[in-house]
């Protein structure tokens, strides 16, 4: 079993958990430079949009995972830091500047939807995040001499200190502010401030009894989580270097939510899982969608069945694999599975197998199993 | 004054339906504690079952509406043991996810099944209109606010003067004494989902006129949000207000203001009335203890 010996008051909560650990980030990091040399421009391009994810996904675990507000419509905060950008960048502004500034123009404006959250809780607060999210999209739609309206905005290529960035550049960018989002993020958890957040999560009542000053760190939790979606909605409108109302949408809040079910609401390496898992299920379903339809072909020849019931199964399946919901479909079951036999992410299921790993030989099945839950009422 | 009354006719038949969507939700919170995202889409599933029954079987209107019915009751408490049973008791954002991956695999699946054209279905109260004066209301418009008055009695007399009705309030309020009183809560809670699943299928059916049948109807569900907190959450005839309050603004608020005004008028209203009374209209204040 593993010891803790602890000498100085900084150890009960160190950055790197062992010196295996700084090893194994140092081997991700050189890994994550040495990628362009080593991938093809595609997967390159997804691990830009895994970062982009990635930064979100740790925004919303600050949010809900630390400080237990909900919120579904951060998807309006992308277009707050993607719009900022495209307008700073028009008029001129340095990379240096308006990245940053984006962060903190987003970061007001979750402060000022903190300010109502406040005084709701669990769904009333989630229906009104919806309730920004749906205004904001309907306000860019609109306003046209600013964001174009539905017809969009395009953005040049981003330049550093007048280099223009390319590819590699763009990505090299990305993982800068990736890894010093990451960083930002441990150590605001590690400080009283992640504390009081935790805190608030577990009881608000008891919170505010043992002093927590409850309005101010919820406002932070939200200005914080705005301000580092809005870093990411900067370089995502630089990714895709064309932004319009519609890319950010309700189902793009959905998805949001998706990164930290799926990853794990415990801690920031769940967002990182989650963004893996759902970036990369696009290019896993498009090999579903040509592989689909042959496994079918063997497994209907392969048991002998008659033709009639063979041409049934075929066109079953490339009913299902040509529909337009697939995605939504198994996105859906996938949510619903993760959160009925996985409630602790893909994150839960990696500390699982760590600690089986440690325990080797002396490992029980029940000592993994997470503690039953009983309903917990939230009225009075 | 003419266009305001005909505007506010109008309006009041959205709002119905809002506020049929509404009850369901509320019909679910109140008994379960659960905000059951995929409401709308249930709805939807309502509506598109009622065009296989009435335009591809070519049943009776009335019949199709009671198979219709009938069905979602079963898919409900389907739905309900499938999906919500096991995590009873889980945090409540990840049961709304829970609900949100539900009405995911709706949508997707009426787009397998049905396609994704617009549908329409023939009523009895397909082009009819009743003439008061200038005044003109299409039957369609009416049919549904009697359909809501109607259901919205039926409801309080099943709660008030059946068995079911009553334990099910007992669920509600206190869902463990209820259980030491030897009432069977998880049945009830397969029961108020089949509730809200009827509700949300007769609210499908009656709008099916109005706006045509196709696989995008059930983010109307999202519209009834705000009706059921502007009335509390917790209150069914709160739920039935709030819905008539959010269509009676919107469709003033298409006519009178510029475009554009009409699709955010619903959460503009709902967030105006969050930050004057957190709970709702006729919500209940209260904190929880510790």
């Amino acid at each position: 079993m593993a010891h803790h010996v602890r000498t100085d008051y900084g150890d009960s909560d160190p950055l790197f958990p062992s010196k295996a650990a700084v090893f194994w980030y140092a081997v991700l990091i050189a890994g994550l430079i040495a990628a362009p040399y080593l991938l093809e421009s595609y997967y390159l391009s997804q691990l830009v949009f895994i970062m982009i994810y990635a930064i979100v996904g740790v925004a919303l675990n600050i949010l809900s995972g630390q400080a237990g507000q909900v919120s579904i419509g951060h998807a309006a905060f992308l277009a707050i830091g993607a719009y900022f950008t495209a307008v700073a960048q028009k008029h001129g502004l340095p990379l240096v500047l308006y990245l940053p500034l984006a962060g903190v123009f987003t970061g007001i404006a979750g402060y000022l939807v903190g300010l109502p959250a406040l005084r709701l809780h669990g769904i009333y607060l989630a229906i009104a995040t919806l309730a920004f999210a749906f205004i904001v999209e309907e306000i860019i739609a609109r306003w046209e001499s600013v964001t174009n309206g539905n017809e969009g905005l395009m953005l040049p290529p981003p330049s550093l200190f007048g280099l223009k960035l390319g590819t590699e550049g763009f990505y090299y960018l990305c993982l800068l502010v990736t890894v010093l989002v990451v960083l930002a993020a441990i150590n605001i958890i590690r400080s009283s401030t992640g504390r009081s957040f935790m805190a608030i999560r577990n009881s608000e009542t008891a919170a505010r009894s043992m002093g927590i000053d409850t309005a101010r760190y919820k406002t932070t939790a939200f200005a914080l989580s705005a301000g580092i979606t809005g870093i990411a909605g900067s370089l995502y409108a630089h990714k895709m270097s064309f932004i319009s109302p519609e890319m950010f949408s309700l189902s793009v809040s959905i998805d949001f939510v998706m990164i930290i079910i799926i990853g794990g609401l415990v801690s920031l390496r769940g967002a990182v899982f989650g963004a893996i898992f759902m970036i990369m299920a696009d290019p896993l379903l498009i090999i579903l969608k040509d592989k689909l339809p042959l496994w079918a072909d063997v497994v209907t020849h392969g048991l002998y069945l008659p033709d009639t019931v063979t041409q049934a199964v075929q066109a079953g399946v490339s009913r299902v694999v040509n529909a337009p919901g697939l995605k939504s479909l198994i996105f859906g079951i996938i949510i619903i599975v993760f959160i009925i036999y996985e409630p602790l992410g893909l994150d839960g299921r990696w500390q699982r197998v760590k600690a089986y790993s440690k325990q080797f030989p002396l490992a029980r099945q029940r000592s993994a199993r997470p503690p039953r839950m009983f309903l917990k009422s939230e009225r009075r | 004054m003419l266009d305001f009354t005909q505007q506010l006719i109008s309006g009041v038949a959205l709002g119905c339906v809002y506020g049929l969507i509404a009850l369901g939700f509320v019909l679910i919170y109140k008994a379960t504690e659960v905000v059951n995202f995929a409401q709308g889409e249930i709805m939807m599933l309502g509506a598109f079952m009622s065009v296989t029954f009435i335009t591809t079987l070519g049943l009776n209107y009335w019949l199709s509406f009671l198979l219709c019915v009938i069905a979602m009751a079963i898919l409900g408490a389907i739905m309900e043991r499938l999906v919500l049973r096991p995590i009873l008791g889980y945090p409540q954002f990840s049961i709304v996810m829970a609900t949100i991956g539900l009405g995911l695999v709706i949508r997707a699946l009426v787009g397998i099944i049905w396609g994704t054209d617009d549908l329409r279905i023939e009523t009895p109260f397909t082009d009819g209109v009743f003439k008061i004066g200038a005044l003109v209301i299409a039957w369609d418009a009416l049919s549904i606010i009697v359909a809501t008055i109607l259901l919205c009695a039926a409801l309080y007399a099943f709660f008030r003067f059946t068995r079911v009705g009553i334990a099910m309030q007992a669920t509600s309020q206190n869902m463990l004494a209820a259980y030491y009183m030897g009432i069977p809560v998880k049945r009830m809670f397969s029961l108020i989902w089949s509730l809200s699943a009827m509700v949300a299928c007769a609210a499908g059916i009656l709008l099916a006129p109005i706006t045509l049948i196709h696989a995008n109807l059930g983010f109307l569900g999202i519209k009834a949000f705000p009706a059921a907190v502007l009335g509390g959450f917790g209150s069914i005839p709160g739920a039935v207000a709030g819905g008539i309050t959010i269509g009676i603004v919107e469709s003033l608020s298409g006519f009178y203001l510029p475009e554009g005004f009409k699709d955010v008028a619903a959460y503009v209203v709902l967030l105006a009335v969050l930050l004057w009374k957190p709970q709702g209209l006729f919500g209940l204040n209260a904190v929880k203890k510790v």
